[in-house]
């Protein structure tokens, strides 16, 4: 999943791709504060009658309770299941009917939502909106019904080579963590979920002091501000889910093997990684653009296009609230697993002992600030704009900053930080399948929840 | 079937291509878009839709060709070679094209389906005029070396590992598909049979290239910041120098579809199936095939019967009867040749298939023997355009929108006047296309069930 994928896996990961030059100044962000204080960044725009909404809370998946994971992805989806006076049948059509996008989403470290709606049905959309934060109604038949569409979904992902693998480097990696816990849980965990945990997260959790809110669209900044109040404004204060340690990965250097009956081999790696906040951010984005940016990358040339080993090899930055990480995988017939896997440690280490070329750094640091307008060409994606930035704590004014930021890095930065970035020694592996040429350093991992060969 | 990964899905990715562009297509409105098109002297077909929201540009060059003109014995050509269109030119290296676009921060993938094959980059609009260049020199020039076909070759039965081979659900739906069509070649897969894949040589390759790649038998579609004068003239000098050639013509070559007179039925079992899951389709008129005035009623019926929560099959067979943990239907009506009509679903633990299907035949009586409601047309047709305003919101979407029509042999008018056609469609006429489509024979049943291993 060479080029997309990572762009994909994370709102934060957009972080590296932003620029400020022409088209972010473009992006005029509008900071608003409600009468009775609620703050969203908003970027006017009534090209067409629709309005973009976007918001999140500190605190997901890592505050499901031990035994219970799985949590916050049952309130995610059982949120707009009944709400107030509305039960699940009632609150759905009326979302039909009014042609009203509503959806929630748990992530590891936060809990998010979008609406999406027409300017005709705006009072309807935030009034079901506030409905499904503040009133969900958790009746019998949604939550047993949303719980057997999560189990189903376990039981076919729980069977899938990459999902045992992903698993399993994680639960070996915090064992003592939730992010060793997978956030969607497993059988037992969502099964023993109850309706007062599900009313815990929502009371501890949906709360005003965590809360980020973006919005796109068909809006100005007074309507928006009396919106906010009358959206979020009931909610409670402050939180009081229990946030979580920070924590590095436990295991380096070593190697894990799941058998499974199939022909790929899929390959999950990673290490620690540099955190958001850390001054070598910039550096290490440029350099993970250098391995495993699409064509033209290292990874992608070595495995891929020379050697035909592979159809994806990714890389990338992962900067969790609580643990920086550089994860990456790839999938390769069994034959060719210990060649593909060798070729990403000889990477890892070239690019310590070397750092990139000053080309490479050149061509990486044109294309992070030339891609940026690329998106903004829809509403959601100015949206996951203006949440990736709040989420961070960054200012309105980064995207002016951010150039500069890019073009400071120097080619011994890079260096410097590639040596501190990439080692090799510290890979930890994991290889779902019935790989050749790799040797397991530890005992195959019983992997709760996960059924072994079927 | 893309050149780069892309997240996976649990239906075939063909499938996913058609259904994708059905729901596209129901996006536009004529009023809404604006688009203009013209036609050059070589025979190349170009449209542009303008769209200022910022300056970028998405530039697609569709070929009028997909994996059902692959030639017999040679299946996966068309996807073969649209991984080979990276491979250099007479006067451009391997990978050259994708540098160039890496270098001023563009995006760019390619796709096969049944029925086009599409390239395309999007970047900021002071780079169309090379993008154009670029895609009209490996339109006329391409020059790739055996290495690299070896390679590629490689990199494609390892993208067949990871779509098909790694996952139970994706190889039943393409034994599915084998059996839903007798002649047509809708059977084969758009990716190709393995042994078939290992045979596909060099000379296949510029063979498909030389009978297919040719400006009269493509579509250009440039959406975002640019003027349909600008698209005009930089077209003229690009792909405007490229002589038009004599192009066989596919739907002759493609032949029918023979009579159906019997229900096929295809029954996988796995260990590495985690769900069971059912479906059935029904063989369809489109667009562009057999009586296309059921095209509409047909995707008011899909929406009706199977679209998202409050449909009638989620409605009666999750909510209310709790057989199934999902269930919806399918419909798309854009492709060249027969199109389906379907319905799935998947059970709830302890429900038997044969209770879940025969629930699922009982609504599909319901609807030949009483019909639906005008309220329930009245309801779908609203939601369905409503879309259309929904789809204005992207500056760079548009293109896919045409691109898909009008490669896949339908016209812009097909998109333009979509939202009038649907608001034409009444009960009658979707009994109407209920009765001509809901035929026993003409059906194929699709059944997965996990089989615990040893």
């Amino acid at each position: 999943m060479s080029r997309l994928a990572p762009r994909v896996l994370s709102l934060l990961l957009l972080l590296g791709l932003w620029l400020a030059a022409p088209a972010a100044r473009a992006l005029d962000i509008q900071q608003v504060t409600s009468p009775g204080g609620i703050r969203a960044w908003l970027v006017e725009d009534h090209t067409n009658p629709i309005l973009t909404l976007r918001f999140s809370f500190r605190g997901g998946e890592s505050a499901d309770p031990i035994g219970k994971e799985g949590r916050a992805r049952l309130v995610a989806g059982l949120l707009d299941e009944g709400a107030g006076e509305l039960d699940s049948t009632a609150f759905q059509k009326t979302l039909t009917d009014q042609s009203i996008t509503l959806r929630f989403n748990s992530r590891i470290d936060r809990f998010s939502g979008q609406m999406v709606t027409l300017t005709e049905t705006r009072e309807e959309a935030l009034r079901l909106l506030r409905l499904a934060l503040t009133e969900p109604r958790f009746d019998a038949e949604p939550v047993e019904r949303i719980r057997a569409q999560i189990l189903a979904s376990l039981r076919r992902d729980l069977t899938q080579p990459r999902t045992k693998a992903s698993r399993a480097w994680w639960a070996a990696n915090f064992p003592d963590h939730p992010y060793g816990r997978s956030g969607d849980g497993t059988l037992a965990s969502v099964a023993a979920v109850t309706v007062e945990d599900l009313r815990a997260f929502v009371v501890g959790g949906l709360t005003r002091d965590g809360l980020v809110v973006s919005a796109v669209g068909d809006i100005d900044a007074d309507t928006l501000g009396r919106a906010l109040d009358r959206t979020f404004g009931a909610l409670p204060a402050v939180g009081s889910l229990e946030m979580t340690a920070d924590v590095a990965p436990a295991l380096a250097g070593e190697t894990l093997v799941i058998e499974a009956e199939v022909p790929q081999s899929v390959v999950v790696f990673g290490h620690g990684g540099i955190d958001r906040a850390d001054p070598d951010w910039y550096a290490a984005s440029l350099l993970n653009e250098v391995m495993a940016g699409g064509f033209g990358s290292r990874l992608t040339t070595e495995i891929r296009e020379k050697r035909g080993l592979v159809y994806g090899v990714y890389a990338y930055l992962l900067p969790l609230d609580h643990a920086p990480l550089t994860m990456g995988g790839l999938a390769t017939e069994n034959a060719r697993v210990g060649l593909s896997v060798d070729l990403v440690r000889q990477e890892w280490r070239r690019m310590a002992e070397e750092g990139p070329t000053a080309d490479e750094l050149a061509d990486a640091r044109t294309f992070l600030l030339g891609s940026f307008p690329l998106q903004l060409t829809g509403s959601g994606g100015v949206a996951n704009v203006l949440m990736a930035l709040q989420e961070n704590d960054l200012p309105a004014s980064y995207l002016e900053q951010r150039r500069a930021l890019y073009e400071a890095i120097t080619l011994d930065d890079a260096k410097r930080v590639a040596k501190r970035l990439y080692r090799a020694d510290a890979l930890s592996i994991v290889v779902v399948g019935q790989p050749e040429g790799v040797v397991a350093t530890r005992p195959t991992p019983a992997l709760d929840g996960i059924a072994q060969g079927g | 079937m893309s050149r780069l990964p892309r997240p996976m899905s649990t239906l075939s990715s063909a499938l996913v291509i058609l259904v994708l562009f059905g729901m596209a297509v129901s996006g536009a409105r004529a009023a809404i878009f604006e688009p203009v098109s013209f036609t050059l002297d070589n025979g190349l077909q170009v449209v542009v839709i303008e769209n200022h929201r910022v300056p970028v540009v998405s530039h697609m060059l569709w070929y009028k060709v997909g994996a059902a003109d692959d030639p017999i014995g040679k299946s996966g050509i068309a996807h073969f070679l649209e991984h080979l269109m990276f491979k250099g030119t007479t006067t451009r290296a391997a990978g050259e094209f994708s540098a160039i676009i890496n270098r001023v921060g563009g995006q760019e993938n390619a796709f096969t389906s049944y029925d086009y094959t599409g390239y395309y980059q999007n970047v900021a609009r002071e780079h169309l005029g090379r993008m154009m260049a670029l895609e009209a020199d490996r339109m006329a020039n391409l020059s790739i070396v055996a290495k690299d076909v070896d390679a590629e070759r490689d990199v494609v039965l390892e993208e067949r590992r990871s779509r098909v081979d790694n996952d139970p659900s994706s190889q039943l739906s393409e034994q599915v598909e084998a059996a839903t069509y007798l002649a047509y070649p809708y059977r084969i897969p758009v990716i190709g049979w393995e042994t078939e894949i290992r045979g596909l040589t060099h000379a296949d390759a510029l063979a498909f290239y030389a009978t297919w790649y040719a400006p009269n038998n493509a579509v250009l579609v440039v959406a975002g910041d640019v003027t349909a004068e600008e698209v005009r003239r930089l077209a003229e000098d690009t792909y405007g120098l490229i002589p038009a050639r004599p192009v066989p013509d596919r739907a002759a070559l493609r032949g029918g579809e023979p009579p159906h007179r019997a229900a096929r039925r295809i029954e996988m079992t796995s260990p590495r199936a985690g769900q069971p899951s059912w479906s059935r389709r029904w063989l369809a008129p489109g667009r562009n095939w057999g009586d296309a005035t059921h095209a509409e009623p047909m995707e008011v019926l899909a929406e009706i019967l199977g679209g998202g929560a409050t449909s009638r099959l989620y409605r009666h067979l999750v909510v209310e009867k709790g057989l199934a943990v999902s269930a919806g239907a399918w419909y798309s009506p854009s492709g060249l040749g027969p199109q389906t009509f379907g319905v799935y679903a998947s059970p709830r633990p302890g429900v038997e298939i044969a209770t879940l299907e025969a629930a699922i035949e009982a609504e599909v009586r319901a609807i030949l023997h009483d019909g639906v409601t005008e309220e329930e047309v009245a309801s779908a047709v609203i939601r369905l355009r409503r879309g259309a305003i929904f789809a204005r919101d992207d500056s760079l979407a548009p293109a896919r929108m045409f691109g898909g029509a009008l490669a896949a042999g339908g016209s812009i008018e097909d998109v333009e006047e979509w939202p009038d056609r649907i608001a034409t469609v009444t009960a009658d006429r979707v009994a109407a296309a209920a009765a001509v489509v809901f035929v026993p024979a003409h059906t194929t049943t699709g059944v997965l069930i996990p089989e615990p291993s040893s």
